[in-house]
């Protein structure tokens, strides 16, 4: 209990602070962030064990989380019938087409030695089948896309329940972690950090891009919901009474029947979106518990202490006869594939997929500052970066909002120099990031929470 | 005729572009991959740095036109360029000091440093932010085109138009410029040249005397340079906006690592492979192949091999492959 004393007060603080959001702000805005937090949690938690276990630096998170997402559209949206009449054989045949060349290079590889002959024919296979898929699938694509484009334009999903996204999310990320892997693992670290943070640029222009797929820019609304919504809720007998029964104190003390039903509705309409929140709250929750159980295991077991001797030191690993190459591979997949999980839940949560909103700043950095500020290497240091660094992301402009009030208290509301602080406002919030960032590293370089192994 | 039309096409709509974007990437790569071979590390403030650089400069233009000062048909910025680069230089001392310096004493891996540069990017981006603000700002003033494409058109007779903006010429003229005197600079000064031992081998250039801390300095003074004008060329000829200053830092860096990182001959040239890959494979050749194919075989597509939105990807994919296949970049890397 006394070790873990330090764990327990820092998520007390944590859940104060949420706390304290709820009774001084809304419960409504609480909930949000609490939420948000939980995603970033999950995201956290992918980029820890990839950089607290294994050392590997991947700048590319964003290109997963929207992966994610795209995950949750293509489950969850109900198949385009027209679409699919109009456009979907051009497409079966691209995909096809790309099986072929992934077969003819994978057996060119196989059956003969490298050579330079080799690695020629391999470009001009890919080049040349590059440009057969984008003349084969052109018709398709444009028949797709003119399929009402203001409402669809695109081939649709499934039609299954959203929260299966969350898994699919999960091996569409671990997907692309496996190719990104292969690729790219073996250049150096500042090297990787690069090269992942371009590909997953190359992601998200794909995304952007391909309408026929995603619907680019004009963005998927109205996803299905895996929790009731609030409209139903407003009229449903149970919940109404729940509400009442809540706030009976307080609507007992309104004598007027009239004034009475008008303070209930009120109070019904604020309740139906806090228990919408609070549903979500409990699945993320759920998926929280579950993956910190498994990255517990993970870290404690011989595979974990074999993960931290190739982190320390590659080349004795080595000796020791274990597979760098391939536990590198394996882990850079399993963060991944967690990142997808956390891109699936932030679109099920918002109920909409917006390929233009994925923005580096957001996506990769700031759950890297929530990585390096919460402790890398310990799960419980990663989540409460999370949640620490998202509640500032958020709370950031109030607060400096009070502090510049604070400070200029003398100043007339008149003044240039307040008006512009005072329009500045949102930008702080990079302002304390990248400050807490820097004291982080100099200060307490291993995070809030630093890495703490015992041997059992 | 049609084959002059055809060359005079791609010349304005490529050549000349390539050429003006190819440059103003140079400088930023000239600047990351100085960063990398002296102070080793990547920079992940590049972008926002260049930004700072650049609110300088627009804030001392924007004094110099209140009090009426102007070039004439020269754009002001450029009187006030070298403002923006000693305030510049002095922001990155700054943060060098209070940031960068204790990294470096400690001897830190740079994995470390990437991180800590990221700190820096942020609190730049907020800096930038609080002062000028996020929106799209222009400051170009003085005469815009050199030649028209109606008056180039009516001159010679042709169908197809040349237009020539005066800021394509000056960022040309000036990236040259900077860049001769930069290569003077490292090959021919002594300063310059002990910069070069120093990156070759830390240990045995301190052995030989030379001062660190000079060469941390001067590496300081020509990134700021560098980053200023780099930031301040594009700002001119597109327009300034904060976002875009940290997007570019992406083909910045594919341009240095293309190159070969700690290269600065390299990172010149990767600019202009990165900028002129990115135009070329994202330009509809219709039009050309107008002009010089028969009327017969005339295409009836756009005739792009990608489309323009896939311009950051191109830049992109290249270094993925560059990394792949040659990591050191296309000139080896690490000999400054």
């Amino acid at each position: 209990m006394r070790k873990n004393l330090n764990v327990i007060a820092a998520y007390s603080i944590m859940m104060v602070l949420i706390l304290m959001v709820g009774i001084f702000q809304s419960w409504n805005i609480a909930l949000s962030i609490f939420n948000l937090c939980l995603i970033s949690a999950v995201m956290t938690m992918g980029a820890n064990i990839q950089w607290g276990y294994a050392g590997l630096i991947n700048f590319g998170i964003m290109g997963y989380t929207a992966l994610g997402g795209l995950a949750a559209v293509l489950i969850s949206v109900d198949p385009v019938q027209e679409a699919w009449r109009a456009g979907g054989f051009d497409i079966l045949m691209s995909l096809w087409l790309i099986v072929v060349m992934v077969l003819v290079i994978r057996f060119i590889l196989k059956r003969f030695e490298k050579s330079k002959i080799r690695t020629y024919s391999i470009a001009a296979i890919i080049i040349s089948g590059i440009l057969l898929i984008r003349f084969s699938a052109e018709p398709g694509i444009e028949a797709i896309e003119a399929v009402d484009p203001a409402k669809t334009g695109f081939l649709g999903g499934f039609g299954l329940p959203i929260i299966f996204s969350w898994i699919v999310g999960a091996l569409f990320a671990g997907g692309l972690a496996f190719i990104v892997g292969k690729v790219a693992l073996g250049l150096r670290a500042d090297y990787l950090a690069i090269a992942t943070l371009l590909i997953s640029e190359i992601v998200i222009a794909i995304i952007k891009h391909e309408d026929w797929l995603t619907r680019g820019v004009k963005n998927v609304i109205g996803l299905k919901r895996p929790a009731p919504y609030e409209v139903d809720l407003q009229t449903t007998d149970w919940f109404i009474k729940l509400v009442e029964k809540f706030n009976a104190g307080k609507l007992s003390v309104i004598e007027n029947l009239a004034d009475r039903q008008a303070a209930l509705n009120q109070l019904v309409i604020e309740g139906s979106s806090v228990f919408v929140k609070l549903c979500y709250s409990g699945l993320f929750l759920v998926v929280v518990i579950i993956l910190l159980i498994l990255t517990q295991k993970a870290l404690y077991s011989p595979w974990g202490r074999m993960m931290r001797a190739i982190r320390d030191n590659e080349e004795a690993a080595n000796a020791m006869g274990k597979n760098v190459v391939k536990q590198h591979l394996l882990i850079f997949i399993l963060g991944s594939a967690i990142v997808g999980i956390a891109g699936a839940m932030l679109v099920t949560q918002d109920g909409l997929f917006t390929p233009g909103s994925y923005r580096p700043m957001r996506y990769t950095f700031l759950i890297w500052v929530m990585v390096i500020v919460g402790g890398s290497g310990n799960n419980f240091g990663a989540i409460l970066g999370g949640f620490v660094v998202w509640f500032l992301w958020i709370e950031a402009a109030p607060i400096s909002l009070f502090l510049i009030n604070f400070f200029t208290e003398g100043i007339p509301e008149t003044n240039a120099l307040k008006a512009h602080l005072i329009e500045s406002v949102p930008y702080f919030r990079f302002l304390l990031m990248g400050l807490g960032l820097l004291f982080i590293m100099r200060y307490r370089p291993k995070g809030i929470l630093p890495e703490k192994i015992e041997i059992k | 005729m049609d084959f002059v039309n055809a060359i005079i096409l791609l010349l304005n709509y490529i050549f000349i572009p390539a050429l003006t974007y190819g440059s103003q990437l140079a400088l930023g790569a000239i600047f990351v991959t100085l960063i990398y071979g002296i102070l080793r590390f990547a920079n992940f403030a590049t972008g926002d740095m260049m930004s700072f650089g650049t609110m300088a400069t627009i804030l001392f233009t924007w004094y110099f036109q209140s009090l009426g000062v102007s070039l004439g048909v020269l754009p002001t910025a450029l009187l006030a360029i070298p403002f923006g680069i000693i305030f510049m230089i002095l922001y990155m001392l700054l943060i060098d000091k209070f940031v960068f310096k204790y990294y470096r004493h400690q001897k830190s891996p740079p994995v470390q440093f990437a991180m800590v540069s990221i700190g820096v990017m942020f609190v730049t981006q907020a800096v930038v932010r609080i002062i000028i603000g996020p929106g799209d700002r222009r400051f170009f003033d003085g005469e815009k085109f050199i030649i028209k494409a109606r008056e180039f058109k009516e001159m010679t007779g042709l169908n197809e138009g040349l237009a020539l903006k005066s800021t394509q010429v000056i960022t040309i003229f000036v990236t040259i410029v900077l860049v001769s005197l930069l290569f003077w600079f490292l090959n021919r000064t002594k300063t310059g040249k002990s910069m070069k031992a120093y990156s070759d081998n830390e240990d045995l250039a301190l052995l030989s005397g030379i001062d660190p801390k000079k060469i941390v300095l001067v590496t300081w003074v020509i990134a700021g340079i560098l980053a200023t004008i780099g930031g301040a060329l594009y700002g001119l000829d597109k327009s300034f906006k904060p976002f875009t200053y940290f997007n570019n830092m992406l083909p910045i860096f594919a341009a240095a690592i293309v190159g070969g990182i700690g290269n600065p001959f390299g990172a010149f040239l990767g600019g202009y492979v990165i900028a002129f890959s990115e135009i070329l494979l994202t330009y509809a050749y219709k039009k050309f192949f107008m002009y010089v194919l028969p009327e017969s075989m005339e295409p009836n597509s756009l005739v792009q091999l990608l489309s323009t939105d896939y311009k950051f990807a191109v830049s992109f994919s290249i270094l993925v492959i560059v990394l792949i296949y040659r990591p050191s970049g296309i000139f080896k890397g690490k000999v400054l």
